[in-house]
């Protein structure tokens, strides 16, 4: 602090700064390193993370057949094979859960703040995407598993997975579509009727695309996120090692449920496919956060 | 195309409140009409009621009558978003929409409306943009975004906008109280201009303002404070300003309250 | 020109047909009803009131977001009906006490018994474990981040911990299980050679170096709940009135005096309700889990070196099973209870962090 700068060749006379007291310096100091403390070790697990990632991760995939093989007809022992079959699920599985809670989700945020503010129905849908919002995601593939397949009578698949993630999704496309929704401006929406827009036209030409760099940028976050869900893969679909592009049919990989199956061949070549498998998904979400940083800055508002 | 205004007893509400009573007056064709009064007393509510906006505030309410022409604008079967298309409206805070360039926002009313072709767009832009003396500044960078200008070309971009949809009339509402003295000066230049097209009510705190642009002058004013506005008195704005019926309105323009 | 725009009001304009009755017409928000005047009374063709002119558009565009609404509303509520519908026959069929048997045997539908303590203890020992490492840790990053750090780095640094989030819970498990349990072994023996004479450091029902306990499972979600937790005391501590941090710098407070008696006592509960979002997530996490923990039969000596199994990693566990309504209603029995304790969690959270600030000014 800057009392502690007081002279101290100062003489008898009381100084006109007095010293801190010995006791104060020592907690304030011992605050302040604590508290720098914990930054710190939470930078270690990440760190730590990403270098094991990196570490044991980064070698199969500098092979061009990680990136157009799949691991069929690998034995365990076999090194090589590749990741195709994994990624095609995983960018299927997400795009098709998108394709649905996107729109929806949009539109609720859209009804939650142009037509319902307040109302009953408005607290209802609220107080139900907080529900959504903590859902555990094992419970979301528990749901789809007990409608999809028990109550519906459909076969696991992929496009079950999409389903359980589109309740994943959901209340994070309907938070940003309402936090960005509520920063436009009353005046603009004014504006346009005073210019005689009808109010739907207002909402999709006017407030939405005032508010699309944020709503973009949230609803891509979210996708990243739910790309790394692995829990209700487990339940709501087989593993495949072969490349299946039929959302609707049949066993299909991705890269979580890739990770999570490799682990359970302990063979060195399992291991090390398992690795490459986890720094891919990895790569892949990092790749679509900056694609999400891209597009914010390419669709924000300009004034030049 | 410029239309007279008749407003009979008209009463507004918010809710339970009652903003403003039996308002009655007469806005001529091109010519402008300058509402002044104390600040909370009704004014802008009024100026909102004639083209509809009111109601764009939940738990609002309307009675009584806005006559253009003879025809009230809340009968039955009329069609707010055609009433607005009549009867533009421009701010008191400029508010181009920050997603549309300077073009597509003078010509925002017409493309949102379904206008698509080019040709007329362009000319409409041209012509918008000078009647608000505005070309001149930014015929170089029509497709930059209107963000950009200084305050005063972003409220003659919006008085632009406003006349790019060819209304009857134009309500200001409070046009330059977020602009510099030189800004205000341009404003007031076109509002004198844009009087011989377009009928023309303004909204203002400045009285000098009033005095400056006017051609009659309505004066609101509050009995007491949570009672609703009522209009004191209408009438040449010379004679307003000179030689007030009431005395409320001579206190107000000499300054003594308000 | 000046008769024909007047009738257009009252013709619908090309392509835009315009429909009569509705509540809401060209409103910012709500409706707004208008009376019918006296001085105008309406057509007789028209009784009660004005009748409100709205376009086919906004009928149209207002019906489907209210309908996306209500489809949401619907769609949770089912959540709930559906897994209470679907439990309710492999509850009746189990042979044991749901809430006090420790058992799983579920693979026949004809002999079923199962019950949830076990994996109740597993599942608050392992939150437990993780909330009381990451309160400390995230309210520290909180301040740091918020009170400590130069203004230029606060915003990366948050930015570096919220890269925590990003991480599937795949690969902490991943990690959890081959990287960090190796290392934690020699601590595990300490803590339970040094300090076994106190139950919850007692051995488990697995050897205290298997690694594959609650202790290292806690440890994990520690980890994985820090961001949740430093997001949200990060956004009550910053939103501290700076006039009271002044108050007490003017006083000569050193900064740790101002954190104490200003920042802290201000996002206090706002933190604790950040730490029950944490404990949500905790509670509900799934694979890091089924990866860390090893299965045993042995039922649970509740100590924090215990194996075993989460509600969560049961089901996840289990899904190889699946194959008749009573198994899988025992599963969706479990995944209920799972769900009801991480909503009332969550709510708990939502409480908490509403009052944070409040009463305090």
């Amino acid at each position: 602090m800057r009392t502690d700068t007081a002279d101290l060749e100062r003489p008898a006379s009381a100084p006109a700064f007095q010293q801190l007291g010995l006791g104060r310096k020592i907690k304030n100091h011992t605050a302040t390193v604590l508290f720098g403390l914990a930054f710190v070790i939470a930078v270690v697990p990440l760190l730590w993370v990403l270098f094991t990632l990196v570490q044991r991760g980064l070698a199969p995939m500098l092979n061009a057949e990680w990136w157009n093989h799949s691991f069929y007809g690998l034995l365990p022992n076999d090194s090589g094979g590749g990741v195709y079959h994994a990624l095609v699920g995983t960018l299927e599985q997400t795009l098709v859960c998108a394709l649905i809670a996107v729109p929806l989700g949009v539109t609720v945020g859209i009804f939650l703040i142009e037509y319902g503010r307040n109302s009953k129905l408005a607290r209802t849908t609220t107080f139900m995407v907080d529900i959504l919002s903590g859902l555990p995601s094992i419970v979301a593939g528990l749901f789809i598993y007990a409608l999809w397949i028990t109550t519906f009578g459909f076969d696991r698949s992929g496009f079950a997975v999409s389903l359980s993630l589109v309740l994943l999704m959901l209340p994070v496309v309907v938070r940003v579509t309402e936090t960005m929704l509520t920063i436009v401006p009353d005046e603009l929406r004014e504006a346009s009727y005073a210019l005689g827009v009808p109010k739907w036209k207002t909402i999709l030409k006017v407030v939405l695309p005032t508010s699309f760099s944020g709503i973009i940028t949230g609803i891509i976050l979210g996708l990243a996120r739910v790309m790394g869900e692995t829990a209700p893969l487990l339940i709501l679909v087989g593993y495949s090692r072969a490349i299946n592009y039929n959302l609707f049919e049949g066993p299909m990989a991705s890269l979580p449920l890739t990770v999570y199956t490799a682990r359970k061949t302990s063979t060195e070549a399992g291991e090390y496919r398992m690795w490459g498998a986890a720094l891919t998904l990895v790569l892949l979400i990092m790749l679509i956060n900056l694609l999400a940083t891209l597009l914010s800055k390419l669709f924000a508002v300009k004034t030049r | 195309m410029a239309k007279r205004l008749d407003i009979n007893d008209l009463n507004l509400y918010y809710n339970k409140f009652h903003a403003v009573q039996d308002v009655t007056l007469q806005v001529h064709a091109r010519s402008v009409t300058a509402f002044i009064g104390p600040s909370g007393c009704g004014k802008s509510t009024v100026l909102r009621a004639l083209n509809r906006m009111h109601e764009v505030i939940p738990g609002s309410r309307v009675e009584g009558s806005v006559l253009l022409d003879g025809e009230d604008v809340y009968a039955p079967g009329v069609d707010p978003v055609q009433v607005r298309r009549t009867i533009g409206m421009v701010f008191q805070r400029a508010n181009p929409f920050p997603t549309m360039s300077i073009r597509d926002n003078v010509v925002a009313g017409l493309k949102l409306a379904g206008v698509k072709d080019k040709k007329r767009l362009e000319e409409i832009t041209e012509h918008s943009l000078r009647g608000a003396n505005l070309w001149e500044e930014v015929k170089d960078r029509l497709n930059k975004p209107g963000g950009g200008l200084s305050g005063g070309q972003q409220q003659r971009l919006c008085i632009a906008r406003a006349i790019a949809v060819q209304p009857d009339v134009l309500l200001m509402d409070e046009p330059c109280s977020a602009l510099d003295p030189i800004s205000t000066l341009a404003i007031e230049d076109l509002i004198a201009e844009l009087k011989k097209d377009y009928t023309i009510v303004i909204v203002t705190h400045n009285m000098q303002q009033a005095a400056r642009v006017s051609d009659q002058t309505a004066f609101f004013n509050l009995p007491e404070v949570g009672q609703p506005g009522q209009l004191v008195e209408i009438g040449e704005t010379g004679k307003i300003f000179s030689n007030p019926s009431q005395k409320a309105t001579e206190g107000y323009i000499s300054g003594r309250f308000g | 020109m000046t008769e024909s725009t007047n009738s257009e009001w009252r013709s619908a304009p090309p392509g835009e047909a315009v429909t009569s009755p509705g509540d809401t017409g060209n409103t910012l928000v709500g409706s707004s009803e208008e009376a019918a005047s006296p001085e105008h009374p309406t057509p007789p063709e028209q009784s009660g009131g004005r009748k409100k002119v709205i376009r086919l558009g906004d009928r149209l565009f207002q019906s489907v977001a209210t309908g996306s609404g209500i489809f949401v509303v619907a769609i949770i509520a089912s959540i709930g009906l559906f897994l209470l519908v679907r439990a309710i026959p492999a509850l009746q069929a189990n042979e044991a006490n749901f809430l006090l048997s420790g058992q799983w045997r579920t693979g026949d539908p004809e002999d079923m018994a199962f019950g949830i303590v076990d994996l109740a203890w597993i599942t608050v020992a392992s939150s437990l474990v993780a909330l009381i490492i990451a309160m400390p840790v995230a309210g520290g990053i909180a301040l740091f981040l918020t009170q400590y750090a130069p203004r230029v780095l606060a915003k990366p640094f948050a930015y570096v911990v919220d890269l925590l989030a990003a991480v599937p819970s795949v690969i902490y498990g991943l990690w959890g299980a081959l990287v960090l349990a190796p290392v934690l072994k020699p601590v595990a023996l300490w803590i339970n050679g040094t300090l076994g004479w106190i139950p919850i450091f007692a051995d488990g029902n697995v050897p205290a170096n298997s690694g594959s306990n609650v202790f290292t499972a806690g440890i994990v979600l520690a980890v994985m709940i820090l961001p949740i937790i430093t997001g949200v005391a990060r956004e009550v501590f910053s939103r501290t009135p700076s006039a009271q941090i002044e108050g007490a710098l003017a006083l000569g407070a050193t900064k740790w005096e101002v954190v104490r008696t200003t920042v802290w006592p201000f996002g206090r509960s706002g933190f604790v309700g950040g730490a029950m979002l944490g404990l949500g997530r905790a509670l509900g996490e799934t694979v890091a889990l089924t990866v860390i923990l090893s299965y045993t039969f042995e039922g649970p000596h509740y100590s924090i070196f215990d194996a075993g199994a989460t509600f969560a990693s049961r089901i996840a566990l289990g899904s190889a099973e699946f194959n008749n309504h009573l198994t899988v209603g025992a599963y969706i029995a479990a995944g209920l209870v799972l769900f009801i304790s991480t909503f009332a969690v969550n709510a708990l959270a939502r409480w908490i962090e509403s009052g944070s600030g409040k009463g305090k000014k």
